[in-house]
């Protein structure tokens, strides 16, 4: 059981989504984010005043899956969200202790396996 | 000033800044029709209009129309405001400055219409350059055939405040753009919204505002004409707005706001070509009625491949095309003083009513696909797919429509060198 956390371009939010419910993950939670990863600083100007925007819009999304899904997952994420330029985003995994579905009360494996898999 | 009427002038100067208000109504109205990213960008599209159909519309654009020439184009007599003075253009009782400004606003919201066809994808200088063109080659010349003595105006031809130059003109342009310009990289694979259904609506209601002025203008005076087309203004979109809620509710059980935007612009089209011509009771009907194949064509464009982003076709084509064929049927010589229509037995009304929605279709459509094919030819016409999917606010304007300013820094002019001022992390 793993968190997998990709952050990502927004504009290749749905090609992540397309991506993910292709490899039949299905339960995703996704969060708009700022960040800032390395790539060159975009300048823009409001009447007189030059700014640099440090932090670019991301998305961030999170999926809990089951040990065979984690790979598929991050293959998904790489597919969906890649242009070659700096600033693609990351993913993270983190090992998870626990994981409920509320609605059944199915704990741990089954919580985090799509229905039918 | 000989033969000018105050009355006249007063309304007329009104008027025009009322029209003028309407290009940016427009650009609120598309603005939030498109996503976030191109908001300011579609803004800017109808306020590149303001500026550059202004300044080709003074230096040959009022000229090519209404400039005593050929059946097909005025000449060059008027060009850069030759002659235009304080003494009425013939026929008028408004100072000819006036009439200039307030025919400088038609070609001007005209203009920024055709923008709808194209946002999210056009590069906005390849856009400055269309639209200089456009304004000149398409609207001068449709405005000369109905305005400005040109072929259909000679031969009886009613259009009121601009079915042929301004609805038909800017729809049937907005189809060719489409093609040539070519669907957004997303379209038909993403649901791509609506991102502020308030700009939306308030948009449209203030293009409607205006429109009482650019109709109820249209008579040059405060004449009968005016106020027909005035009153007409107000009985007919809202007749479109009833049945618009009707077939809303049909086709998906509840009635939406942007369809009834969609309502208004519809409506305020419909009575654009009629406004002058048509009683009360049949605008009301040419309101109600003209929604139709405008509804069905804003259902059944999205399934097309036709990217026509914002329905301009739909919305101004073809509602202006209808308007001018209702023209000629319910036309009422004993509201207008002019002509009848078939019904009312004469039945060449209709004949030339008729030849105006075929013939300013095709020009429009023709025309508008040959100047972007050549204009393809001598600078990219579209940004590149990434500068797409960044959206066109940060990469045609460096600006964006909603910033935060969080995490920004500030740049001081003095020690503004072009660098890199935070360090960031090495890319490679």
């Amino acid at each position: 059981m793993k968190l997998v956390i990709g952050i990502v371009r927004p504009e290749k939010t749905n090609d992540v989504l397309e991506a993910l419910f292709r490899c039949e993950v299905r339960g995703v939670s996704m969060s708009r984010v700022q960040g800032h990863g390395g790539e060159l600083d975009r300048v823009e100007t409001y009447r007189g005043t030059t700014v640099q925007m440090g932090l670019e819009d991301k998305m961030r999304f999170e999926i809990a899956v089951s040990d065979e899904f984690v790979d598929p997952t991050i293959t998904a994420l790489c597919e969906g969200a890649r242009t070659g330029e700096v600033g693609d985003g990351k993913i993270f995994v983190l090992p998870l202790e626990r994981a409920v579905r509320i609605r059944t009360g199915e704990m741990d494996h089954d919580a985090v396996t799509p229905v039918g898999a | 000033m000989s033969g000018v009427d105050t009355g006249d002038t007063a309304w007329m100067l009104t008027a025009t800044a009322l029209v003028i208000l309407m290009t940016p109504a427009l650009g609120l109205f598309y603005a939030g029709l498109v996503r976030e990213k191109n908001t300011l960008n579609t803004f800017m599209m109808s306020i590149a209009a303001l500026a550059v159909a202004t300044v080709t519309w003074a230096a040959v654009g009022y000229s090519f129309a209404f400039d005593e020439g050929n059946g097909i184009i005025g000449g060059f007599g008027h060009a850069f405001l030759h002659d235009v003075t304080f003494t009425p253009r013939d026929g008028t009782t408004i100072p000819h400055l006036v009439f200039f400004a307030f025919q400088a606003s038609f070609c001007i919201i005209t203009t920024a219409l055709v923008s709808g066809a194209v946002v999210e994808r056009m590069r906005f200088g390849a856009y400055l350059a269309f639209i200089a063109l456009w304004s000149v080659l398409v609207y001068g010349v449709l405005a000369h055939w109905s305005f400005g003595g040109g072929w259909l105006q000679e031969n009886g031809m009613l259009d009121f405040a601009g079915g042929v130059p301004v609805e038909m003109g800017s729809g049937f342009s907005a189809l060719a753009a489409a093609l040539v310009v070519r669907a957004r990289k997303d379209y038909g694979r993403q649901a791509l919204l609506p991102h502020n259904a308030v700009y939306v609506v308030l948009g449209a209601g203030l293009l409607w505002f205006g429109w009482f002025g650019f109709n109820g203008g249209s008579g040059f005076s405060t004449g009968n004409a005016s106020v027909l087309a005035f009153t007409n203004t107000l009985l007919a979109p809202a007749s479109t707005l009833v049945v618009w809620f009707v077939l809303d509710a049909i086709r998906g059980r509840k009635v939406t706001a942007i369809g009834a935007a969609t309502a208004i612009i519809v409506g305020c089209v419909l009575i654009t070509p009629a406004g002058g011509f048509v009683s009360p009771g049949w605008a009301m009907l040419l309101g109600g009625l003209g929604a139709l194949p405008s509804y069905a064509v804003i259902v059944l464009r999205p399934r097309s491949r036709v990217d026509e982003t914002l329905d301009v076709l739909a919305a101004h084509g073809v509602a202006g095309f209808t308007g001018i064929l209702f023209v000629g049927f319910f036309a009422q010589k004993a509201w207008n003083g002019l002509s009848d229509g078939i019904l009312y037995g004469n039945a060449d009304q209709l004949l030339w009513q008729g030849l105006g929605a075929l013939t300013a279709p095709l020009y429009a459509f023709g025309m508008t696909f040959l100047l972007l094919k050549l204009l393809g030819l001598a600078m990219p016409l579209r940004v590149t797919e990434s500068q797409e999917a960044i959206g066109l606010d940060v990469i045609q304007h460096g600006e964006e429509a909603y910033a935060s300013g969080e995490g920004a820094i500030l740049i001081r002019p003095e020690e503004d060198d072009g660098r890199v001022k935070v360090p960031v992390a090495n890319p490679i």
